[in-house]
C-alpha cells in the first residue's frame, strides 16, 4: 500500500462547541470518542457490580445482600459489559478507525451515525433505573433472570424484565444503525484502488460483524417482543399451558446469542493481526488465509446455537450435529491462531504496552477457546453445563478475548487519537496486574466448576470456600487495577510526549500517514491506493 | 460534516454538473442504506415465522417430546408379538393449579400396535371451580411421533368442582414404526392452569 496524498485541512469550520459539539456532531471522531468513553464508563459500571458479586462470594453463606439483588446484579453485570461496555468499544473504534484507515473523509451516514450513539446512554439508564426505582419502593429491582431472559421466570419476573426489554431494543437498534453505517462505509468510501481484499483486517473483521448483527439482533428483538407480549398482553408463546413452548425462546434467543460472541470477538480479531505486524515489524502473515477464515467463523457461528443449551433435551442426532459443528469453529480458529504466532515469528519484536496485550491476549484466549471444546463436548457438558467452569470459560474468551484485546486496541491508538503518547510504564503495570489478577480469578473457577459449583447461586457448600476466597481477592486486584487504565488514558488525553504521525516504529497502514492527532477532517481528498 | 464538505469542495466542483461526485456517493450510500434495511426487517420477520416453523418441525421430529394435540385413528397394523416396549407415566402439577394428579400406575408393558387404557385421576383440593389442562411430553423425543393417542383427556380442559374427583383415560398404542432401539418411553403429563381465552 502506498498512499500518493494525505490531505488534510485546518481552516476552521462553525461547528457548535461545548455540550452542542457532542449532541450534534456528525463527525466520526468526535462520535467514536464518545463510543469509547461510554464503553469505558459503563465497563466501570458493571465492573463494580460483580465486585458486589464477589464480595458475597468472599464466604460461605449470605453477608452483603439477598439473593434476588444478587440476581439482579448478575444479569445487569452481563448486560451492561456485553451490550454497553463490549460492543460500543468495538463501534468506537469502528468509527474512528475505519474511515482513517480506508481513506475515506467521514463514515457513510454521518447523522444515523450520531442518533446510533445516543440511543446508548437512554438504555443504559433504563437498565439501571431499576436499582434506584427499588430505593423509592416502586418494583422489586432490576432483571433478575441473568442476561439469557429465560421464560417461564421472565414472565413471571418484576418491572425490571420490562426494563431490560426496552433497553435491549434501543441497543439493538442502535446496533443495527452502527452496523449499516459501517457496511455502507466499507462498500462505498474506500480510497481508489482499495479492493476488498486490500482493506486493512479490522475492516475485515468488523465488515462480517456488521452483518452477523444486521442478520441476528433483529431475532433477539423479535424473541424480547414476544416476551413481552406473554407478560402484558395475553399472548402464549412461551407458556406450555397456552400452546407455546419455553425451550423455543431458548432456540430464538441463542439463534442470536452465539453469533453474538462472534460479534464481540471478529472486531479484535481484525486490529490484533495489525498489533502484531506493527510491534513484529514485518507483514501480517497468511492475510487471505485470515479473511476467509473469519467469513468460516461468521458462516458457521449462526449454525451452531444449541450446544448452550445441550441439557434442555434434544434427540441425539441434533446433539451430534451442534456438538460437531462446533467443533468445527476450532478449524478456522485454528488458522488464525497460526497465522497470528506465525505473524510473530523472525520478527524483530519489541514488547510496547500494546503488543504485551496482545501477546497475552493470544495466550488468554487460546485457554477460553480450548476450554470451549471441552464445553462442546456433549457428555463432558452434562457435568459442566451451568458450573463455574462455564463461567470461567467465558471470561476467558469475553474478559480476555475480548476486554483485554480492546485495551491493546486502546494503547494501540491513543496515541494516534490523542496526539500525546501514553504512560509506558503505567501501562506495562496495567498490563501486568490485569494478567495475572484475571488469571488468579479465574483459574480458580475452574476448579470449582470441575468440582460441581453452580453458577447464579450466591451461596456454596464449604468445600468451594479457599477457591471463591483466592477468586474474590483476585477480582478485587484486578477491578482496581482498572483504574491504572483510566488514569493513564486521562493524563495521555490531557498532554504529555508528543507522538510522531506513524506512533510505532513498524506501523502500516493509512491511518499513521496522517499527523496525530488526525485534523477533524482527515482524507476529503481520497489517497490513492496501488 | 457532509455540508460541511460540500462548502469546503465548491471551488473544484463544476458549477453547472448535474450532480457533484460528493451528491452521488451520498445518493450511493443512502440507497445502500435503506437496501440494508430491507435485511433488517427481513431477520425480524424471520424471527416470528420461526415459532411456526419451531412447532412444525416439533411436530414432525418429536423434538422436546412434543405429541400430535388431535386424536389419531385406531391402529390398522398388526400386533408386533416380537417386540415389547415399556411405557412409563409420570405427572406434574404446575404452580397455580390446586390439584392432586397422579397416573393409577407407574408403566404398562405392551406390543407395539397394541392399544391400551390407562386411568389418571385428578382431584381438585380448593374450595372453587378450577379449570386445568393437561400438556404431554414425551422422552426419548425420536419416538415421540409414534405414540399415538385414541383419547386423551388432554385434547379439551378438564374443569373440576370443589373437592370433585375424576378418572380421565387415556387410551394409546405405540406404532410398529417405533425405531427398533428404543424399549422404553416415558409419558409425562403437567396439569396447568388453564389459560384465559
Amino acid at each position: 500500500m502506498s498512499t500518493t496524498t494525505v490531505a488534510h485541512h485546518e481552516e476552521h469550520h462553525d461547528h457548535p462547541t461545548g455540550i452542542m459539539r457532542w449532541l450534534t456532531t456528525t463527525n466520526h471522531k468526535d462520535i467514536g470518542t464518545m463510543y469509547l468513553t461510554f464503553s469505558l464508563v459503563m465497563f466501570l459500571v458493571g465492573g463494580s457490580m460483580i465486585l458486589g458479586i464477589r464480595a458475597e462470594l468472599f464466604k460461605p453463606g449470605l453477608q452483603l445482600m439477598n439473593p434476588e439483588f444478587f440476581n439482579q446484579l448478575i444479569g445487569v453485570h452481563a448486560l451492561i459489559m456485553i451490550f454497553a461496555a463490549l460492543m460500543p468499544a468495538a463501534t468506537g473504534f469502528a468509527n474512528w478507525m475505519i474511515p482513517l484507515q480506508i481513506g475515506a473523509p467521514d463514515m457513510a451516514l454521518p447523522r444515523l451515525n450520531n442518533w446510533g450513539f445516543w440511543l446508548l446512554p437512554p438504555s443504559a439508564i433504563l437498565l439501571t433505573l431499576p436499582f434506584t426505582l427499588a430505593l423509592f419502593g416502586i418494583g422489586d429491582g432490576a432483571l433478575a433472570t441473568g442476561w439469557t431472559f429465560y421464560p417461564p421466570l421472565s414472565v413471571q419476573g418484576g418491572i425490571g424484565v420490562d426494563f431490560a426489554i426496552f433497553a435491549v431494543h434501543l441497543l439493538g437498534i442502535s446496533s443495527v444503525m452502527g452496523s449499516i453505517n459501517i457496511i455502507v462505509t466499507l462498500f462505498n468510501m474506500r480510497a481508489p484502488g482499495m479492493t476488498l481484499m486490500k482493506m486493512p483486517m479490522f475492516a475485515w473483521g468488523w465488515l462480517i460483524t456488521a452483518f452477523l448483527l444486521v442478520a441476528t439482533i433483529p431475532v433477539l428483538a423479535g424473541a424480547v417482543t414476544m416476551l413481552l407480549t406473554d407478560r402484558h398482553f395475553g399472548t402464549h408463546f412461551f407458556d406450555a399451558a397456552g400452546g407455546g413452548d419455553p425451550i423455543m425462546f431458548q432456540h430464538l434467543f441463542w439463534f442470536f446469542g452465539h453469533p453474538e460472541v462472534y460479534i464481540l470477538l471478529l472486531p479484535v480479531w481484525g486490529f490484533i493481526p495489525q498489533i502484531l505486524e506493527t510491534f513484529s515489524r514485518k507483514p501480517m502473515y497468511g492475510y487471505k488465509a485470515q479473511v476467509y477464515s473469519l467469513w468460516a467463523i461468521g458462516a458457521l457461528s449462526v449454525v451452531v446455537w444449541a450446544h448452550h443449551f445441550f441439557t434442555a433435551g434434544m434427540p441425539v442426532p441434533a446433539l451430534l450435529y451442534f456438538m460437531y459443528s462446533t467443533m468445527a469453529i476450532s478449524l478456522p480458529l485454528a488458522v488464525l491462531f497460526f497465522c497470528w504466532i506465525r505473524t510473530m515469528w523472525n520478527g524483530s519484536m519489541s514488547f510496547e504496552t500494546p503488543m504485551l496485550f496482545a501477546v497475552g491476549w493470544i495466550i488468554l484466549f487460546g485457554i477460553g477457546g480450548l476450554t470451549g471444546l471441552v464445553l462442546a463436548d456433549v457428555a463432558a457438558d452434562a457435568q459442566y453445563h451451568n458450573s463455574y467452569f462455564v463461567v470461567a470459560h467465558f471470561h476467558y474468551t469475553l474478559f480476555a478475548g475480548g476486554i483485554m484485546g480492546i485495551m491493546a486496541g486502546v494503547y494501540y491508538w491513543l496515541p494516534k487519537m490523542t496526539g500525546y503518547m501514553y504512560n509506558e510504564k503505567l501501562g506495562k503495570l496495567h498490563f501486568w496486574l490485569t494478567a495475572i489478577s484475571f488469571n488468579l480469578t479465574f483459574i480458580p473457577q475452574f476448579f470449582l466448576g470441575l468440582a460441581g459449583m453452580p453458577r447464579r447461586i450466591p451461596d456454596y457448600a464449604l468445600q468451594f470456600a479457599e477457591f471463591n476466597m483466592i477468586s474474590s481477592i483476585a477480582a478485587f486486584v484486578l477491578g482496581f487495577s482498572q483504574l491504572l487504565f483510566v488514569y493513564n488514558i486521562v493524563m495521555c488525553a490531557r498532554g504529555g510526549k508528543k507522538a510522531t504521525g506513524q506512533v510505532w516504529e513498524g506501523a502500516r497502514g493509512l491511518e499513521w500517514t496522517l499527523p496525530s492527532p488526525p485534523p477533524y477532517h482527515s482524507f476529503t481528498e481520497q489517497p490513492i491506493i496501488k | 460534516m457532509v455540508r460541511c464538505l460540500d462548502v469546503h469542495n465548491m471551488a473544484s466542483v463544476e458549477e453547472n454538473a448535474p450532480l457533484s461526485a460528493q451528491e452521488q456517493i451520498r445518493l450511493k450510500n443512502k440507497r445502500l442504506g435503506f437496501k440494508l434495511v430491507w435485511l433488517v426487517v427481513g431477520s425480524l420477520l424471520f424471527a416470528f415465522a420461526l415459532v411456526p416453523i419451531y412447532n412444525v418441525l416439533c411436530t414432525i421430529t418429536g423434538l422436546n417430546g412434543k405429541t400430535s394435540t388431535t386424536a389419531a385413528l385406531a391402529s390398522k397394523a398388526k400386533v408386533d408379538k416380537s417386540r415389547w416396549v415399556t411405557v412409563q407415566f409420570t405427572s406434574s402439577v404446575m404452580p397455580g393449579l390446586g390439584w392432586n394428579f397422579y397416573p393409577k400406575q407407574a408403566s404398562i408393558k405392551l406390543h407395539p400396535g397394541q392399544i391400551e387404557t390407562v386411568i389418571f385421576v385428578a382431584k381438585n383440593i380448593t374450595n372453587q371451580e378450577v379449570v386445568g389442562q393437561a400438556i404431554p411430553s414425551i422422552t426419548p423425543g425420536i419416538g415421540a411421533a409414534n405414540l399415538k393417542k385414541i383419547e386423551c383427556f388432554c385434547f379439551v380442559r378438564q374443569s373440576l368442582k370443589p373437592g370433585e374427583q375424576r378418572e380421565m383415560p387415556l387410551r394409546f398404542y405405540v406404532s410398529p414404526e417405533l425405531p427398533s432401539d428404543v424399549s422404553e418411553m416415558t409419558l409425562s403429563y403437567s396439569f396447568f392452569p388453564a389459560v384465559k381465552e
